[in-house]
């Protein structure tokens, strides 16, 4: 069979089954922001446990992830583990019930808007909203330089980088636009599910061809020994806990994880998601890492900027498995920046547009948010992707890109103590989120500014620590505003 | 008593953070039935993991973010 003919009808599929449930999504969705953006509350537990980690993981599953173990060994594997299958998990619970709990109390739709109204302060709101666009910006835009080199590579350049990477943010800007949280969701389960099947497939396809587990393992074991020993090379404990911690904290404060938190459909969903962390990670993790250090024992070579799954499926697979398998990952990258696409253009209509308009007294209140929301997704899809056709290697916008979750994981701590010691104050929340990211960002651009501590612990970790002690340290020192509402966190519960 | 509960749950996540990674088998190679220990032991983690979480989220859920906890049936 033509493999470009498969790819393309892959692809093609994808691309009207998502447009169809799209459309479906559209239809039941009405013109508030509540329903635009977080589906009305309404998510159950597969349809959360999915678009959560379709939307935080799906790219990196088969490519980089895949590319890490190939290079460092599987040790990864355990980072993931500490990181998603008990860390994210349990802040799922501490950050994610809470906010849940909140936010279905209050009815906020974003984070920069639940801390402004706790808080008293539209400066607030708009610092919150603004660093999380400022790191998002550009991983959304990397994302689509990915998907548009992933393009060219699939049809062997057929199809220039700015076809690509342009029809794919041209799709994604339609559908998400048309269907907002619920289409996202709904898209990103059926994608999760393919995702567990193809990895699943591919382990058992490449086990069988090389034969079995055993000899896998074997060859793994005596060509790349550091592979099969715990340790060693990239991982230290310092960079495994620090790597763990950092992403883990940070993904709770990515824009389109943050808002996940709002929008379950009960208490018993975020229960039951809760403990299925570890399994999924352990189902999805285990099989693709391990895909990526067997090929290194077994010699697979990876042709330069390319990835080392299609090469070792192209191998060990016929070409059809092998193209079903990137083109499903190309689809899986849709998959996270469409999320990222919608809670961005939250974060811009909701915490920076309609407040300032506010404040200029020009919002009407007539506005419908939902079509404000619209407009937002589009100019997001629009500038990211001017932007990933001039951000070259290298530039300040890539480095931007590749240390967000550093960025996000400044947010956390302060977050945190805000959501649960009611003597927070808005000026403690000002320097505690201000600092940490004025002293992570000098950790990235300047010289002077270390980027590890203590041996080998990362300066995000540093930063995290700053923050919480200048969020508890300037509270402790000034005076709560006469408008901030210290209780309003408080007395919450499900029933 | 709600104060015993939480610090024995939240030192039960501790502990569930800090073996995550097999520190003790730092270095070893053993393979196993075709993978190395230290994979086995990530795998019987990960499902042990997720057996407490579900014991928690069936008896002690609410605990400590819920200012007025309930309680929660089965």
């Amino acid at each position: 069979m033509n493999k470009l003919l498969v790819q393309v009808g892959v692809i093609g599929a994808y691309l009207l089954v998502a447009m169809a449930v799209g459309l479906v999504a559209y239809r039941r969705t009405d013109r508030t922001a509540e329903d635009f953006y977080l589906a009305g509350r309404t998510l159950g537990t597969v349809v959360l446990l999915f678009t959560t980690f379709a939307t935080l993981l799906s790219a990196f599953t088969f490519f980089g992830g895949p590319n890490l173990a190939y290079g460092a060994g599987p040790e990864w594997i355990l980072v993931m583990g500490l990181m998603d299958g008990v860390l994210f998990a349990i802040l799922w619970y501490v950050v994610g019930y809470r906010q849940w709990l909140v936010g279905k109390e209050h009815g906020y739709v974003t984070l920069g808007e639940m801390l402004g109204d706790r808080f008293d302060s539209t400066s607030l709101r708009v610092l919150v909203a603004g660093v999380s666009l400022f790191w998002l910006f550009p991983y959304v835009m990397l994302q689509q330089q990915g998907a548009g080199q992933a393009v060219v590579g699939l049809t062997d350049g057929a199809v220039p980088f700015w076809v690509g990477a342009g029809g794919i943010t041209l799709f994604m800007l339609v559908y998400v636009a048309i269907s907002g949280m619920r289409g996202v969701a709904w898209t990103d389960t059926i994608q999760g599910a393919l995702m567990l099947v193809l990895v699943w497939g591919a382990v058992a396809w490449v086990l069988a061809a090389v034969g079995g587990l055993g000899e896998a393992t074997n060859a793994m074991a005596t060509n790349t020994p550091e592979f099969a020993a715990l340790g060693g090379g990239l991982y230290s404990p310092e960079w495994m806990l620090s790597t763990a911690i950092s992403i883990a904290f940070g993904v709770t404060m990515f824009p389109q994880i943050n808002q996940r938190f709002f929008v379950a459909r009960s208490k018993q969903v975020l229960q039951r998601t809760f403990a299925l962390w570890p399994v999924l990670v352990l189902l999805l993790f285990v099989p693709a890492f391990m895909l990526g250090a067997w090929a290194a024992g077994l010699g697979v070579v990876v042709p330069e900027n390319g990835n080392v799954v299609p090469a070792l499926l192209n191998e060990y697979t016929p070409a059809w498995f092998a193209a079903l398998v990137v083109a499903g990952a190309l689809a899986a990258m849709m998959s996270s920046s469409d999320s990222m696409l919608l809670s961005g253009a939250s974060y811009l209509t909701h915490d920076v547009y309609r407040p300032v308009q506010r404040l200029r007294g020009a919002l009407g209140s007539g506005d419908s948010e939902a079509l404000v929301g619209r407009i937002g997704v589009a100019l997001f899809a629009v500038g990211s992707f001017v932007a990933s056709l001039y951000a070259a290697p290298d530039t300040t916008i890539v480095e931007v890109g590749d240390t967000a979750f550093g960025g996000f994981a400044q947010l956390a701590l302060p977050v945190i103590v805000a959501l649960y010691w009611s003597r927070t104050t808005r000026t403690a929340m000002l320097v505690g989120i201000l600092v940490p990211q004025l002293f992570y960002l000098g950790s990235v651009f300047l010289v002077q500014v270390p980027s590890t501590y203590l041996g080998g612990w990362s300066a995000s970790i540093a930063g995290m620590l700053l923050g919480l002690v200048l969020t508890v340290g300037v509270s402790l020192v000034t005076t709560p505003a006469p408008a901030e509402r210290a209780t309003s966190f408080d007395g919450l519960r499900a029933d | 008593m709600r104060g015993t509960k939480t610090v024995l749950w939240a030192t039960v996540a501790l502990v569930l953070c800090a073996l995550a990674v097999p520190w003790f088998l730092w270095d070893d190679a053993t393979v196993v039935a075709g993978l190395p220990l230290w994979l086995w032991w990530h795998v019987g983690w990960m499902v042990l993991t997720a057996g407490v979480f579900a014991l928690f989220a069936r008896t002690a859920w609410g605990l400590g973010v819920e200012t007025d906890p309930v309680e929660v049936t089965p």
